[in-house]
């Protein structure tokens, strides 16, 4: 080192020839500024440059959560949506099955009515038709029987031979009906 | 021709009046004392090279010192060059993981320097730091050191011979010559060439700006005046140049200073 320093004093034109000084301050001057950033200064800005990274991915995470949520929320909803209408259309079908029946009960309800309806009116009308005929029969041969008494001039009293002939000749009549029919 | 530095207006000639043409030199590397104490003379390149650190510090203590999460223009400065030098020099060339542990080395290397080397353009104290020897020769055996503890802690003492001299047995016959230049290379000159290749350049640099500006001033006189014009344009142009090599030269030590440290902690090939 001083061989150095006599030789740089020796020589001060070269400037190969490094100054102890000048070597010493150099050297002194980029210590403070190495302990000043290494010890104080980076380390500070790294925690804030920690925290920002942080801060922002937290908030990347945050609407990443956000997102999931409202992702979760519609699902929830459509289903509850496809659920509805599920049941509405249930609900459709039921009353038409329910109205579809009512209907065809009411047909065969009617169907019935007018079923006893008819056969009750064939029933009045055979019974009149009866009713008729016996009266028909009766008055028939009340007229013939006084008529055949004028004709003949005989009482013809005798119920049960009058009611025998009256009969025998209705029936006489019946059968011309039946044949010429 | 005076032995320590002159200005150019000092001379006071110009062309034509019977004087030569003040010609920078070795003479603007020297500097009369500021002031002494004992045998100790404390002059310009040393004020700037304290001056640098106070603001090297003082940029970074504002920058850094309260840092909000959210930045202000300062801070946000401060996180630019930070990161410039961190990812761009830092994990390029060691990687993430191994790089961290020599960020704040690496960011301090590249500033001082750089500062040191802008003093050249700054006015009143145009002069770069780094034309002085002793300042990146300083710089350059710190790394050097660093290189050579890294090499031998990492390899022991045979592995890092090893390391530092190439030593490949593959290599067959030719083996000897390799190490002898590997050894020459690498534990002889790097030290040399890393603090010389920063250290000419400002040199060159400053003799070039000098040129200029002295001529500048020697050639305003009769029809040397429109010569004086175009070495003022030079001037002017080789100032910009300057700025642009000062960052490049601060770039160019700091990675080869992580260059050293990567082979320092390479495995062996």
């Amino acid at each position: 080192m001083i061989a150095l320093a006599q030789l740089a004093a020796a020589a001060p034109e070269n400037p190969l020839i490094p100054p102890i000084p000048e070597l010493v301050i150099g050297l002194i001057a980029f210590a403070i500024v190495f302990i000043f950033l290494a010890k104080k200064l980076l380390p500070n800005i790294n925690k804030v440059l920690e925290e920002r990274r942080e801060a922002i991915e937290g908030g990347i995470e945050k609407a990443e959560a956000l997102q999931t949520e409202a992702e979760q929320t519609l699902a929830k909803y459509k289903e509850q949506l496809a659920e509805a209408r599920h049941e509405a259309n249930r609900l459709r079908q039921e009353a038409q099955e329910q109205g579809a029946a009512l209907i065809a009960e009411m047909r065969a309800e009617g169907q019935r009515q007018r079923e006893e309806i008819i056969a009750a009116g064939h029933a009045q009308i055979d019974a009149d038709r009866r009713a008729a005929a016996q009266a028909l029969r009766q008055d028939v041969g009340q007229l013939a029987t006084d008529l055949a008494g004028k004709l003949v001039g005989e009482s013809l009293e005798d119920v049960a031979r009058q009611s025998r002939v009256i009969d025998r000749f209705l029936d006489e009549l019946e059968e011309k009906a039946e044949a010429a029919r | 021709m005076s032995d320590v530095t002159t200005l150019a207006s000092e001379t006071n000639c110009h062309i034509f009046e019977g004087c030569g043409f003040p010609a920078p030199g070795l003479h603007n590397f020297i500097f009369k004392p500021l002031f002494s104490v004992g045998s100790f003379d404390f002059n310009k390149p040393m004020l700037l090279a304290l001056l640098s650190t106070v603001v090297i510090v003082g940029f970074f203590w504002a920058a850094f010192n309260k840092p909000k999460v959210v930045p202000g223009k300062l801070q946000m400065v401060g996180e630019a060059g930070y990161d410039f030098v961190r990812r761009g020099i830092v994990y390029e060339t060691l990687g993430k993981k191994v790089g961290e542990k020599y960020v704040p080395f690496m960011v301090s290397l590249f500033f001082f320097v750089w500062i040191m080397n802008l003093w050249s353009i700054i006015p009143v104290a145009q002069f770069p730091v780094t034309s002085i020897i002793a300042f990146p020769a300083g710089l350059a055996a710190i790394v050097y050191i660093m290189w050579m503890y890294l090499t031998f802690k990492k390899h022991g003492f045979v592995g890092g011979w090893k390391n530092v001299t190439g030593y490949d047995k593959s290599l067959g016959p030719i083996l000897p010559l390799v190490v002898v230049l590997e050894f020459f290379s690498n534990v002889l000159v790097r030290p040399f060439t890393h603090a010389v290749r920063l250290f000419a350049n400002m040199f060159a640099g400053h003799l070039l700006l000098l040129m200029f500006t002295i001529a500048s001033w020697y050639l305003l006189n009769g029809i040397g005046i429109a010569y004086a014009g175009v070495s003022f344009v030079m001037t002017i142009a080789m100032t910009a140049f300057e700025l642009f090599i000062q960052a490049v030269q601060a770039y160019v030590f700091v990675l080869l200073a992580c260059t050293y440290v990567q082979g320092a902690l390479a495995e062996h090939h």
